[in-house]
């Protein structure tokens, strides 16, 4: 079984405001993206980042092949506890992600 | 309508842009030069402190460059966020190097300075009034955590940057404004198609990043009635459908929707074509106001003050047993603190990152290797000033702590002297709240000088 990030383009996340998180997954081309859209559930993607299913917001957007995620942070940028505050090496997990 | 033609030199000042394609849009007659000088995307020391995340002589470098093209063009010179965080001071800041500069190159101009810091007692009295009203997420307010705050402002929208305009100055130099607004102000004014006005000020915001070629920073957008045409200035960068559109997801939550004061834009139903190989046309994208005129606000306060040690290890037992070390040197450290200090552990924050396990993603972190080193980054974290004092007690037990009582006192890799880092005060972002005005100047107020 290979990885999400063998599977598409580019997968990148990056902060959105103090906030948010945003990760967008560029599937490179149709059949790709229809074959993420439909196997990459909200499930996988919550319990990965840890966060609850209701807090995670899913954006399909055909003409790009991109399918973009975004959720609150748990910890706000730059708190004390924040480990990494444009949080764009959480993109890794997704990528690392079987698929 | 006549088009209106706005260039952007870059995504910020500070970060640099290519001066020959700065010149090449000034050949291409613009009526306005925007740039952003800011934004919270560094965190919150800059708002919670009130400076600039970039040096000085950076700012100054490029502002100079910028000073020279806008008395070619003869055009504004608009800038927003001013010293990273938008506070009056570093408005003031901006006006200083400005007037340096003007000597300088012997220039006479007419400033308008749009100011976006907030009282704490007008804070409270929106508040009280029910006029604050808060975003998804938002840290708890209240009167104590106004009190609390080191600097608040108000985001300035198009309204804003507009009456700075109207003024006739030469250069604008704006607090905190959202990105777009110094973009959108004047095609607004001009009659441009509003949902398109936004539309194309979220696409250049970033400057050449919605191209081929980011690092040359320059892009020029002309709008008109049905829409906007964004093209590159440098020779080396071109727009394509795709670079254009997909800036739109870019640091965004919501790829279609933009709040911005007053109203939020939609670009649901957008097109974008490529004219010619660097030209993106783009249009269908709308504007749709709100009942009430509200900005977002910005607050940092202190969080505390900070002191960091870093120590490494590379005994293989030890980085075999990170963890367990931590455990019972925090454990340990939390008693003698107690014991010789006087502290309880409720005062202070002690934690220990695993460089080299999961520093980064912490508990997210799936994967398990086996690093021949590790770092371990000890930050304490007080209310009050006491951080240096604790760093200093943990110092040795850091250098020297064993895994068991049954073996000699190991000793690890300092790797510098002093072992211990003051980070001084650290700030937290304490608000996602909107302001709710009667009038869009009413948390505004606009200076003008001449010099």
């Amino acid at each position: 079984m290979s990885t999400l990030g063998e599977k598409v383009k580019k997968i990148r996340s990056k902060n959105a405001g103090p906030f948010w998180i945003t990760i967008d997954v560029f599937c490179g081309d149709k059949k790709v993206y229809k074959d993420v859209c439909n196997k990459l559930k909200n499930s996988k993607i919550s319990s990965l980042f840890m966060i609850s299913e209701q807090d995670l917001k899913r954006f399909e957007i055909e003409n790009l092949n991109v399918i973009k995620f975004s959720f609150p942070r748990k910890i706000i940028q730059g708190d004390i506890f924040d480990r990494d505050m444009h949080g764009a090496q959480l993109a890794v997990l997704l990528s690392e992600m079987k698929f | 309508m006549i088009p209106i033609k706005v260039l952007v030199p870059s995504g910020v000042l500070g970060l640099g842009f290519d001066l020959e394609a700065l010149n090449h849009g000034i050949k291409n007659n613009p009526d306005i030069i925007s740039i952003d000088g800011g934004s919270t995307d560094s965190g919150p020391f800059s708002l919670g402190s009130g400076t600039s995340k970039y040096s000085r002589s950076a700012i100054k470098a490029e502002w100079k460059s910028l000073m020279i093209a806008r008395e070619k063009a003869n055009v504004p010179l608009v800038i927003g966020s001013c010293g990273t965080c938008g506070t009056n001071g570093m408005v003031d800041w901006m006006e200083n190097i400005t007037i340096e500069l003007a000597e300088e190159l012997d220039q006479h101009l007419k400033i308008a300075k749009l100011y976006c810091d907030q009282e704490k007692s007008y804070i409270k009295e929106s508040y009280k009034l029910n006029k604050i009203l808060s975003l998804n997420p938002a840290p708890k307010l209240n009167n104590t955590v106004i009190d609390e705050m080191t600097n608040i402002v108000a985001l300035a929208g198009a309204e804003q940057i507009q009456e700075c305009i109207n003024t006739g100055a030469d250069i604008i130099l704006a607090g905190r404004t959202t990105d777009t607004a110094i973009i959108s102000a004047l095609p607004l004014m001009k009659g441009a198609n509003p949902g398109s006005s936004w539309h194309g000020a979220k696409i250049a915001e970033c400057g050449a990043l919605c191209s081929t070629n980011p690092t040359t920073g320059v892009v020029m957008v002309e709008f008109d009635k049905a829409g906007f045409t964004v093209e590159p200035m440098s020779k080396n960068a071109f727009c394509t459908s795709e670079t254009v559109a997909a800036h739109m997801l870019y640091e965004n939550a919501d790829p279609y929707i933009l709040h911005e004061p007053g109203g939020y834009m939609d670009v649901t139903y957008s097109n974008y074509y490529n004219i010619d190989k660097k030209k993106v046309r783009v249009e269908g994208a709308t504007w749709n106001s709100s009942k009430n005129y509200c900005v977002k606000l910005e607050g940092a306060r202190v969080s505390g003050y900070q002191t960091s040690l870093l120590v490494l290890l590379r005994d293989n037992n030890y980085v075999k047993n990170i963890k367990k070390w931590t455990n019972k040197l925090s454990k340990f450290l939390k008693k003698e603190i107690n014991k010789r200090m006087d502290i309880a552990s409720s005062e202070y924050s002690l934690e220990f990152r695993h460089i080299g396990l999961n520093s980064i993603l912490g508990e997210l972190e799936k994967k398990q290797g086996s690093p021949v080193e590790v770092g371990v980054l000890c930050l304490i974290t007080s209310k009050n000033k006491i951080s240096t004092e604790l760093a200093k007690l943990i110092n040795p037990f850091l250098l020297h702590f064993p895994l068991s009582i049954y073996e000699e006192l190991p000793t690890f890799a300092f790797p510098f002297s002093p072992v211990h880092s003051d980070r001084g005060c650290v700030y937290e972002f304490a608000m996602n709240h909107i302001l709710e005005l009667d009038d869009p100047m009413d948390a505004f107020q606009i200076k003008i000088s001449e010099i």
